[in-house]
C-alpha cells in the first residue's frame, strides 16, 4: 500500500500537525533552558544577566531539595502500590456477575471524571478536617481524638486522595485485562490441582502483568507532577512538597525564575529516565 | 482405576433442561466418544463428569465412589480443552509440571514424568519453548502431555483436535489411539466428527438434546441403529431414509439403505432416476439421483469410477440384506 508517492503525500501533509506539536513542546522547553542560566528576578530588577550553572547548583544543595525528591518518591509509589493493589482486588470483585452490575461500575469510574482541586477540597473539608470532617466525627463517636490529617500525616493525606483519584483508571484497565483472560485456563488449572488463591497468583497475576505495567507507566508519568491537590490541601507545608511544588514556589512565591528554570530542566530529565526506564519494561513484557 | 458411573445425572441452566437424567457407564480402560448434533449437550456432559459444574441432579461415581461433590482437582481426572487452554506465560515444561507441582510432588520425580511424557510425545525439541511458539499440533500434544504426567484415572478430551488442519487430524487420531493402547486409561472423547468417532470408539455414545439415543461399538451402531435419529447420524454420506408406499411394501413406516448398498446400472433395476450431481473422490464415486419418485434426493456409493453424467438415466437396486426397517415411532424393526 505504502508506495513511494502516497508515503510522500502522507508526510506533507502531517507536517503542520508535527510542526505544531514540535513548536509547542520545543519553544517553552528551549526558554526553561535559556532561563536556567539566566540570572532573572521579575520584582527585583528582572533580567540581571548569565548566571552559568549558579542556578543549579543552587537548587541541588537548597535545603529543600532532597526532602522534595524524597516527598515526590513517597507520593508516587505510595499511590502506585495502592492504586495496583486495590485496582486489581476490585477488577476481580466487579468481574464477579452480580445485579446493577452497570450502575456499579460506572459509580466505580466516577471519582476520574472529578477535577484534582475539587476532589482535593472535599477530602479536605468533609473528610480529613479534624472538627468537621467524617473521619474526626467518627474518631469522636469512639472517643478517640481526632487526627490532624493535613499536620500529622500529610504525605498520606495525599496520597489517600491522589490513590482515589487514579483508582478508576486502574481499576478499568485491569478489568477489561481480566475479560479478556480464557476462561478454559481457568478451568484447566482448576482440573490440575490448584486451589483459587495459587490460580490467582500463577494464572491471573502473570496475564494481568502486562496491564499492570501499563498501568505503573501512564500513572508514573501523572502522578509526577501532580500540583492542585497538594496547592489546595497542604500547600506544601508539613513535608509535602513535592518536586513540582518546590519548583512552583521557586518561581512564583520566591519570584527567582532562573532557580525555577534550573528545577524545571532538573525535573525533565528525571521524567525522562523514569519514562525510559519503564519504556523498556513495557516493552520487554509486551515482547512476549 | 477409570470406572465411571452415572446415575439419573442431570443437568438444568435456569430453567432450560439440557441434560434430562441420564444413566451411562463407562467401564475400566475403555475409549467412549460422545457423539450428536451441535447444542445437544456433549461438553455439558463432559464438564459434568470433571466436576467443572455442578450436578441438578443424580450422581457420579468414579470407581464405585460417589463424586458429585468431589471438586475436579480431586477427582482424578485430566482434561484435554478444545482451546487447549495452556497457560501461555509458561514454556511447554512449566505447562507440563504445573499438575504436578500443584499436587507437590518432589522435583526428581516431577522430572522424570515430564521427560518420558515428552518422549512419548515427541515434545523434547521445543520443551523450554512458550506456547505461543509452537504449532497447532505441537500444542495439542502439549495439552496431551500436561494430562498424562499426571496419571489420571480417565481422560476427558472436549473435541480436540477440531482446531487441526485435515492432515494434522489424522496423524493427531491415531496418535491418540496409540496412546490410548499403550496407557489402557479410560479415554472419554467428544467429537462431531464421524470419522474419528468410527476409527477411535470402543463405544459410541449417540446424544440428541441431552438424552442418550445408543449405545454401542462402532460396527453396532452402523449396522443395526436402534431409530431413525442413529439412523440418520451414523453413517457418512448419510442413509438414504424413505417413508410412504415403497416403505409399506416391506412392513415398515420408514426404510432405510446406506449409499454403498445399493446396485447402480444404466439398463435395468427396482427403482429407476435421474442423476443430478456427481462427486468424483477416485476411489469412490457418489451420486446424487433425483425423480426416483421415492424421497427428494437418493445418495448412491460407487466404488471406483462409474460413467454416468448429470441428467443421464440410472437404476437402483438396494441389498435387501442390508436393509434397514423403522415403526411409526421411529424405531428399529427386527
Ligand atoms: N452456562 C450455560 N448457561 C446456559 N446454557 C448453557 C450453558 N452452557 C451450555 N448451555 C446450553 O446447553 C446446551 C448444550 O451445550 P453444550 O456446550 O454441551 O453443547 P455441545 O453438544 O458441546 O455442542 P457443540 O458440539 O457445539 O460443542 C446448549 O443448548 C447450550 O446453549
Ligand atoms: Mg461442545
Amino acid at each position: 500500500m505504502a508506495t513511494k508517492a502516497s508515503r510522500t503525500a502522507a508526510r506533507i501533509m502531517m507536517a503542520p500537525a508535527v510542526i505544531l506539536l514540535l513548536g509547542w513542546m520545543l519553544v517553552p522547553l528551549i526558554m526553561t533552558l535559556w532561563f536556567s542560566f539566566r540570572n532573572y528576578l521579575p520584582l527585583r530588577g528582572g533580567d540581571l544577566g548569565f548566571a552559568g550553572f549558579d542556578n543549579y547548583a543552587r537548587f541541588f544543595s537548597s535545603s529543600a531539595f532532597w526532602p522534595a525528591v524524597g516527598a515526590t518518591m513517597i507520593i508516587v509509589i505510595g499511590t502506585l502500590i495502592i492504586t495496583v493493589t486495590l485496582g486489581v482486588l476490585l477488577a476481580l470483585l466487579l468481574d464477579q456477575p452480580m445485579w446493577g452490575q452497570g450502575i456499579v461500575r460506572i459509580l466505580v469510574i466516577a471519582p476520574f471524571f472529578v477535577m484534582p482541586t475539587v476532589s482535593a477540597l472535599v477530602w479536605k473539608n468533609m473528610f480529613l478536617d479534624s472538627v468537621n470532617g467524617l473521619f474526626a466525627h467518627v474518631a469522636r463517636f469512639f472517643g478517640a481524638a481526632p487526627v490532624e490529617w493535613m499536620i500529622q500525616a500529610p504525605l498520606s493525606s495525599i496520597i489517600l486522595i491522589v490513590s482515589w483519584q487514579w483508582l478508576p483508571f486502574a481499576t478499568l484497565i485491569l478489568l477489561t485485562a481480566i475479560q479478556s483472560l480464557d476462561s478454559e485456563q481457568l478451568e484447566a488449572a482448576e482440573i490440575d490441582g490448584a486451589p483459587k488463591v495459587k490460580r490467582f497468583w500463577y494464572i491471573i497475576v502473570p496475564h494481568l502483568g502486562r496491564s499492570i505495567t501499563v498501568v505503573i507507566l501512564i500513572q508514573t508519568i501523572f502522578l509526577l507532577s501532580i500540583f492542585a491537590e497538594i496547592y489546595v490541601t497542604t500547600a506544601g507545608a508539613f513535608g509535602s512538597k513535592t518536586l513540582t511544588y518546590l519548583i512552583f514556589q521557586r518561581v512564583l512565591e520566591s519570584q527567582n525564575v532562573g532557580l525555577g528554570s534550573a528545577g524545571g530542566v532538573f525535573a525533565i530529565i528525571l521524567a525522562n529516565i523514569v519514562a525510559i526506564f519503564l519504556m523498556r519494561i513495557v516493552g520487554k513484557n509486551l515482547d512476549s | 482405576m477409570g470406572r465411571i458411573t452415572l446415575d439419573k445425572v442431570e443437568k438444568r441452566f435456569g430453567d432450560v433442561q439440557v441434560i434430562p437424567p441420564l444413566d451411562l457407564t463407562i467401564e475400566e480402560g475403555e475409549f467412549v466418544v460422545f457423539v450428536g448434533p451441535s447444542g445437544c449437550g456433549k461438553s455439558t456432559l463432559l464438564r459434568l463428569i470433571a466436576g467443572l459444574e455442578d450436578v441438578s441432579g443424580g450422581q457420579i461415581r468414579i470407581d464405585g465412589n460417589d463424586a458429585t461433590m468431589i471438586p475436579p482437582a480431586k477427582r482424578g481426572l485430566a482434561m484435554v480443552f478444545q482451546s487447549y487452554a495452556l497457560y501461555p506465560h509458561m514454556s511447554v515444561r512449566k505447562n507440563i509440571a504445573f499438575p504436578l507441582k500443584m499436587a507437590g510432588m518432589d522435583k526428581a520425580e516431577q522430572d522424570r514424568r515430564i521427560d518420558n511424557a515428552a518422549k512419548i510425545l515427541n515434545l523434547t525439541d521445543y520443551i523450554d519453548r512458550k506456547p505461543g511458539q509452537l504449532s497447532g499440533g505441537q500444542r495439542q500434544r502439549v495439552a496431551i502431555g500436561r494430562a498424562i504426567v499426571r496419571e489420571p484415572a480417565a481422560f476427558l478430551f472436549d473435541e480436540p483436535l477440531s482446531n487441526l488442519d485435515a492432515a494434522l487430524r489424522v496423524g493427531m487420531r491415531l496418535e491418540i489411539t496409540e496412546l490410548h493402547s499403550r496407557l489402557k486409561t479410560t479415554m472419554i472423547y467428544v467429537t462431531h466428527d464421524q470419522v474419528e468417532a468410527m476409527t477411535m470408539a470402543d463405544k459410541i455414545v449417540v446424544l440428541r438434546a441431552g438424552h442418550i439415543e445408543q449405545v454401542g461399538s462402532p460396527l453396532e451402531l452402523y449396522r443395526r441403529p436402534r431409530n431413525l435419529f442413529v439412523a440418520g447420524f451414523i453413517g457418512s454420506p448419510k442413509m438414504n431414509l424413505i417413508a410412504g408406499a415403497e416403505a409399506a411394501k416391506h412392513n415398515a413406516t420408514t426404510i432405510g439403505i446406506r449409499p454403498e448398498h445399493m446396485g447402480v446400472s444404466k439398463t435395468e433395476g427396482m427403482w429407476k432416476g435421474r442423476v443430478g450431481v456427481s462427486e468424483h473422490l477416485g476411489s469412490d464415486t457418489f451420486f446424487y439421483v433425483h425423480d426416483t419418485g421415492l424421497t427428494d434426493g437418493i445418495t448412491v456409493r460407487v466404488p471406483g469410477e462409474f460413467d454416468l453424467k448429470s441428467g443421464d438415466t440410472v437404476y437402483l437396486t438396494p441389498d435387501m440384506t442390508h436393509l434397514h426397517k423403522f415403526d411409526d415411532k421411529g424405531l428399529r424393526i427386527e
